[in-house]
């Protein structure tokens, strides 16, 4: 395998990781915040803190790791990309700062200010939609270049209907994710209650997530035709996509093994991701920015892959031990530690 | 107004901006977890409590700088491609490796630092809740370190060619290892170590001002005006190597910094004062023969001035100043803390004055603006080059016409975050007092 074809799995595979964990806890600000206006935070709140309280900054980090990793593998997305999105980044880096921040204040010091959680849970899901510009900008379409440099059309993107429904798709998505795993929190957590009433959001947010999902391919025919049709060549990913999520939802209709849900639920966005990954081969920014004219030198993909493969196998076992004290300790989830 | 109008010096305001505001967390985020991990070792190892309750409540206050510290580090990291786009493609290609460890490292340090908050008493062996700092510690260290070589290859880019414009025989390990980073990477951490303590020693001795008269905090202040004496010396012993590595290498950066204009044996060191005529040194203080002892080792030695590097890339001269601020602060903390530590071996009462103590409060801020102005010292005094030799900063920074626009917004930024950060602080502890927190916990046995 080239180096490249290495690097973009790997970049690919933390961005997808950072697509799930921050899609918790994204989903589970803003669930926590529409519980207080409804006058049901008691119900959710304490399980949702449980959680979120540990892991804030490994979240981060996995975004972290996303744009270091994709200059490092691939040098020229950092003067394309960053010639262009000055703007969008900025926004997405502010409200993430707000966010992790006053979330950190917040846990450790001042508790229980209501301006705060609806703060928290309105940058859950701006978040996701300014960062969902950046895919939006790779379909090609928006730059030009203007004197050799890289141009973003401002007008051109935010009139778009592609630039909408993946904004619209990313919220859902959050929704979806984040309502699944906590269902499955919940009830580890032997908490019935929040259990049933998250169970109802996951089954709210079902459906729009497929409907949204398909109506981006659809709109992509037209945008860009070459991606559609490398899209319809790996149409049996969506398909095992698709039963994937119609396994995941019949679970949870059905109240049985929520973990099983939440592994299918994974299953289904990652084939979704993967196939849209697969497809976009070889534009980084289409049709300015290919994988192999932005590759780094072998001196340099070479150590980055061995640094990879040190750090994973320090890191593996960390995250092995922050999952067995958090995540899968039945006594701390149900607040017993 | 050329904030707005100029992308390249928008550009250079922003970074300032961000890395002003980082460094001040990033400064304490590397040196307060050895503090931590001293603190509960020694409450460990004496069977006080009131260590181990050092430790727990600078671990408390210590989450709250790390949260700044890694969304303003998120920030600069990617404002080094959205300013400086040019920059970071050609970076990529040589000094990557070192900035995608320290994402590694910081991952590691993240992991263990959610583990060891969560777990205070879910050990029964205290030294193993200890062993957790081990990681937390050693990660933010290291961070410090693979960050810091990438600002070293800036001002000493090592490790590739430039043949016909095309870039050749790249090595990472040597552009990570170039002849900048050993008394760089060695420069940050002792001073990360020794501002963390006079920090930490501040907020003691105000306490201690203040109706506190606590054993308490007369504990907290001892050992962190021990630790800070350690590593403020050490601090000057690498200070003094890293004159020396100026002058070998970058020796304009030190004549600018020394006002130092035609090369000359016997070379004095200025300090303060303000140019005149001709750029000559008005009412400064002269110390003959230093800036040859700084730079060579040897009163005689011949010191290179700033007339031999062409007018157009020499550093701005105001960094004079920042030096300058650097070198009386560390000083003035090394004698402080020599006089705290042997007044308080020869149990003189000056050790716990109120005017020592004052000083040792002013410390605290003043070992910040240190840190700034070596930052400041050491970012101006590379201009016009942001990888010396090789790209100006001109030539690197993107044309986006919204730079102006966005250092708004995040002076905005940093503006609620400071202001956020000094509520919460200042709500945690007052809240929670330490007398009653002993009491809580039972284990008052002093």
């Amino acid at each position: 395998m080239s180096y490249e074809i290495i690097g973009m799995v790997v970049l690919w595979t933390f961005l997808f990781g950072y697509v799930i964990v921050a899609s918790v806890d994204f989903g589970a600000g803003f669930f926590n915040a529409y519980s207080i206006l409804t006058g049901k935070d008691r119900i959710l709140t304490a399980i949702i803190q449980r959680y979120l309280s540990p892991v804030w900054e490994v979240t981060n980090v996995f975004l972290v790791f996303f744009f270091v990793g994709i200059v490092g593998f691939f040098p020229s997305t950092a003067y394309f990309y960053g010639s262009i999105l000055l703007v969008p980044v900025s926004i997405s880096i502010i409200l993430l700062a707000i966010r992790g921040s006053y979330y950190a204040f917040e846990n450790y010091g001042s508790q229980g200010h209501r301006g705060y959680a609806f703060m928290y849970g309105a940058t859950g899901l701006v978040i996701p939609a300014s960062l969902s510009v950046v895919l939006t900008v790779s379909e090609g379409g928006f730059v030009d270049i203007m004197d050799g440099r890289p141009q973003l059309d401002y007008w051109a993107l935010f009139s778009s209907p592609l630039t909408w429904s993946i904004v619209i798709l990313s919220i859902i998505a959050v929704l979806y994710i984040s309502s699944v795993f906590l269902t499955w929190y919940a009830n580890r957590a032997g908490d019935t209650e929040a259990a049933s009433l998250l169970r109802r959001y996951a089954l709210i947010w079902a459906l729009p997530t497929i409907i949204t999902a398909s109506g981006i391919i659809y709109e992509l025919r037209s945008h860009n035709p070459e991606h559609f049709d490398s899209l319809m060549n790996l149409w049996w990913m969506f398909a095992i996509s698709f039963i994937f999520f119609v396994g995941s939802v019949w679970l949870i209709w059905k109240q049985k093994n929520y973990g099983l849900a939440f592994i299918l639920l994974i299953g289904q966005f990652a084939f979704a991701f993967f196939a849209y990954g697969i497809s976009k081969y070889p534009y980084l920014l289409y049709p300015h920015l290919t994988v192999s004219d932005s590759v780094t030198n072998d001196a340099m993909a070479i150590s980055l892959i061995v640094a990879f493969v040190a750090g994973l196998l320090l890191l593996l076992p960390s995250l092995y031990l922050l999952m067995r004290l958090f995540l899968f300790d039945d006594q701390y989830i149900a607040g017993k530690k | 107004m050329p904030l707005f109008e100029d992308p390249v010096f928008g550009s250079r305001m922003l970074t300032l901006l961000t890395l002003t505001f980082h460094i001040i967390f990033a400064t304490l985020g590397v040196g307060i977890p050895l503090m931590i991990m001293i603190a509960q070792w020694v409450g460990i190892k004496r069977n006080d409590m009131h260590y181990i309750m050092l430790a727990r409540r600078w671990a408390r206050g210590f989450v709250v700088l790390v949260a700044v510290g890694v969304v303003t580090g998120t920030a600069i990291g990617l404002q080094l491609s959205l300013l400086w786009p040019e920059f970071m493609q050609l970076a990529g290609h040589v000094i990557a490796l070192p900035l995608f460890m320290e994402v590694f490292a910081f991952f590691f340090e993240a992991i263990f630092l959610g583990i060891y908050l969560y777990t205070w008493d879910r050990f029964e062996n205290q030294k193993k809740h200890l062993l957790l700092l081990v990681p937390v510690a050693f990660g933010a260290a290291i961070s410090a370190f693979f960050i810091t070589t990438v600002n070293g290859f800036m001002n000493s880019p090592e490790g590739f060619s430039i043949v016909d414009g095309q870039m050749t025989g790249v090595n990472p390990i040597e552009a990570m290892f170039n002849t900048a980073s050993p008394t760089k990477v060695t420069h940050v951490i002792a001073t990360a170590f020794m501002t963390s303590s006079f920090v930490l020693a501040a907020v003691a001795a105000f306490k201690l001002l203040r109706r506190s008269n606590h054993d308490y905090h007369k504990k907290a202040l001892h050992l962190t005006m021990k630790v800070g004496l350690v590593f403020a010396v050490a601090t000057a012993i690498v200070g003094d190597f890293s004159g020396k590595y100026l002058a070998e290498h970058q020796p304009e950066k030190l004549a600018a910094a020394e006002w130092h204009f035609e090369t000359e044996a016997e070379a004095p060191l200025v300090l303060y004062g303000v140019l005149g005529e001709g750029n000559e040194p008005e009412y400064a203080i002269e110390i003959p023969y230093a800036l040859s002892i700084l730079a060579h080792n040897d009163p005689f030695a011949e010191v290179e001035g700033l007339n031999e590097t062409p007018a157009d890339e020499q550093p701005p001269l105001f960094v004079h100043y920042f030096f300058d601020t650097m070198i009386t602060i560390g000083m003035f903390m090394i004698g402080l803390s020599l006089i705290y530590w042997f007044a308080s071996w020869r149990g003189w009462s000056v050790a716990s004055s109120r005017p020592m103590r004052w000083l040792i409060v002013a410390g605290g801020p003043l070992s910040i603006l240190a840190i700034e102005a070596g930052w400041w010292m050491a970012e101006f005094g590379r201009q016009p080059w942001i990888l010396r030799g090789v790209m100006t900063v001109d030539e690197a920074a993107t044309q986006s016409a919204y730079v102006g626009h966005m250092f708004v917004a995040f002076a905005g930024l940093y503006f609620i975050l400071g202001v956020g950060v000094a509520v919460v602080l200042t709500k945690i502890f007052k809240d929670n007092p330490v007398e009653l927190e002993l009491g809580e916990q039972g284990g008052d046995r002093s």
